[in-house]
């Protein structure tokens, strides 16, 4: 591991630049520095990270319109993700994507999407792909609880059970689908267990347990790896900001986030358990990057008009 | 050269570029075990096997989208979906996806990929089986838009949609599978996209004519020809998007009157895009403001009678010519 951590310290710092970006993000946000809308994963982390570090360079990741961390756990520099946000050329998307579309080939970071359950029919293409080029990669399709009513979710899980597609499903489920609770939008709650009736088998983990959702992610990426068979894994998370920055939250009680915040973090909790662990200095070293990262957006150019048509058509 | 049916040229095609390039594969719904709805891909699954020829379930959405996600990773699917009406169970992973992925990434991958439907009315099957949307993927930038009329031009802009980095929705016309032509042996014959063809010459109007239109088109102009004395210039822009706008223009400079026949609805259509198009820059050389002849503004009929109303014949070309020249 870099700088001479551990894995387990590694994750932490993960979490934490992701939860700093997060956080700065929303105050660019609030500065108009960022438009449109802006989706944080604030709670989230240890869902993207033990996920994202189950598997391995090759294989490929595929996510929502709420995907900073996702890119940033893949290793996407945080500058280019801000620059992003800010709509600069310099943006990870070049500024024609915006907070909903990251995308980074070179770490096989194949894309947020904006259209709820619309990435899943490319995660089996991707499969596909891996598949018919004799690779042993495994593609790892992240979408929320929402995403699991959309058309695209049945169709795609029976479609890779019967092609027998490399690719772990996974539910991350923050208990929102925007602003509608699990238990008011889907019959069955129990969201892995969707999978069954298409053949997919189901595993959860706990989505505010980092090295919990790294071990349950680890087997279903060996298993599709080994199987070739696609694998459903729920994630039980709570997304503590709002559906995006637009959201009042009216939808749920005060109380119920500031006992998820206290009890639940996923860094706080995560933290606590390491030994010799100084998340002050961590945090201070962060948080130079977060700066670099924003004085990096903000002095970048936004495209010219001149490159406006550009990549339109190959 | 030899005589094929437009539905062997495509086979032809198709046929061709998966032996050309093992990145080509099909999928699609009965593409496979039961040789395509209308045997386009006849005889295929028995000579590339099952992995480069998937039949799929019922899930068009899915079914393009899988295309877009294989396209991306390195592989040049053809997607074929059994209708165009069909295809508006896809438009998300069309629109949102396979059109959007190149530019919304800043060109960091491209989408390689074809999606072909079939179109049209004239077989009795009611409004969910017959219409002609060429305009509904005319207005979605992000994909090349192709409607070839004839056996030649179906393997030639196939080969060359297959061959394209860019998504490429490929409207093919029920009616005219059956329709026999020349086309080239050369594996590498290829229509350029951006590229009409001038079916006939003439000096006293333009009729600029879509996908089967094309044909109905030629039938009208030799009728007038023959009977009225009348030389009609028939255009057939074989692809949308590009378009070959300067060959268009530079024949209605000639012939200074334009009548555009399309199958599909008159609102929001490619004769509608088109004369806006040739108004704008030729408006100075028309005699006659410009006519379009198109499908009825209703859902498909199913009863015989009604339906042969409701799409265009070269009887109304030929009608509408007199009536301006």
């Amino acid at each position: 591991m870099a700088d001479g951590l551990d894995a387990a310290r590694e994750w932490l710092q993960a979490m934490l630049l992701i939860r700093r970006f997060e956080e700065r993000a929303g105050a660019m946000y609030a500065k108009n520095k960022v438009g449109g809308f802006l989706h944080l994963a604030i709670g989230e982390e240890a869902t993207i990270v033990g996920a994202v570090r189950a598997m391995r360079d090759d294989d490929y990741l595929i996510s929502t319109y709420r995907s900073h961390g996702h890119a940033i756990a893949r290793g996407t520099d945080p500058k280019r993700v801000m620059a992003e946000l800010f709509g600069k050329a310099t943006g990870v998307s070049g500024g024609r994507g915006g907070s909903m579309h990251m995308f980074d080939g070179e770490r096989r970071f194949m894309g947020g999407y904006g259209i709820v359950g619309g990435n899943l029919p490319l995660a089996a293409g991707i499969a596909l792909s891996s598949d018919y080029r004799e690779t042993d990669e495994v593609t790892v399709c992240v979408f929320g609880d929402g995403a699991a009513n959309q058309g695209t979710f049945g169709e795609t899980l029976n479609l890779a059970a019967l092609w027998k597609l490399p690719v772990v499903f996974m539910v991350t489920n923050n208990q929102f689908g925007m602003g509608t609770a699990l238990e008011r939008h889907t019959a069955q709650t129990d969201l892995h267990k969707r999978g069954e009736g298409f053949g997919v088998p189901g595993l959860r983990c706990d989505g505010m347990d980092v090295g919990d959702t790294y071990e349950v992610m680890s087997e279903a990426i060996e298993r599709a790896r080994t199987d070739r068979t696609p694998i459903l894994v729920e994630a039980v998370t709570y997304r503590f900001a709002g559906h995006s920055m637009a959201d009042p939250e009216e939808y749920r009680e005060k109380d119920e986030v500031k006992e998820w915040r206290e009890q639940h973090d996923p860094i706080k909790n995560f933290a606590a358990k390491l030994e010799d662990v100084d998340l002050d200095a961590l945090d201070e070293e962060i948080g130079t990057r977060i700066d670099a990262a924003v004085e990096f957006a903000e002095e970048s150019d936004f495209p010219t008009p001149e490159s406006m048509q550009d990549h339109l058509y190959a | 050269m030899p005589e094929l049916r437009y539905r062997e040229a495509l086979n032809q095609a198709l046929r061709e570029e998966m032996e050309r390039d093992d990145r080509v594969f099909i999928i699609g719904e009965d593409i496979g075990v039961f040789q395509g709805a209308f045997k386009v891909t006849q005889g295929l699954l028995e000579a590339f096997g099952d992995q480069r020829v998937r039949d799929t379930p019922i899930s068009e959405n899915t079914i393009v989208g899988v295309g877009v996600g294989a396209a991306m990773t390195g592989l040049r699917p053809v997607v074929e979906l059994m209708t165009v009406n069909f295809s508006l169970l896809a438009l998300d992973q069309i629109v949102n996806h396979m059109a959007a992925i190149p530019y919304m990434f800043n060109g960091q991958v491209k989408v390689p990929m074809v999606v072909r439907m079939p179109q049209g009315a004239g077989h009795q099957l009611g409004p969910t089986h017959s219409h002609c949307l060429e305009a509904l993927y005319l207005h979605v930038p992000g994909i090349l838009l192709a409607v070839p009329s004839t056996p030649a031009d179906a393997k030639g802009l196939l080969k060359a949609a297959i061959r394209d980095d860019n998504p490429v929705v490929f409207i093919e016309h029920e009616s005219l599978y059956g329709a026999k032509g020349e086309v080239p042996e050369d594996a590498d014959h290829l229509v350029d996209f951006g590229q009409a063809a001038i079916r006939r010459e003439g000096e006293d109007v333009t009729i600029v004519g879509i996908s089967r239109m094309a044909i109905t088109a030629q039938q009208a102009a030799e009728t007038l020809a023959d009977e009225h004395d009348i030389a009609a210039e028939v255009i057939d822009p074989r692809t949308l998007r590009p378009l070959d706008l300067p060959t268009i223009l530079e024949s209605v400079r000639k012939t200074n009157r334009c009548v555009i026949v399309e199958e599909g609805w008159p609102h929001g259509g490619v004769g509608a895009n088109l004369a806006a198009l040739i108004q704008e820059q030729a408006f100075d050389y028309l005699d006659a403001p410009i006519q379009r002849v198109t499908g009825a503004d209703l859902p498909m009929p199913y009863s015989k009678p009604l339906e042969q109303l409701a799409f265009p014949h070269a009887e109304q070309i030929v009608e509408r010519v007199r009536s301006m020249v």
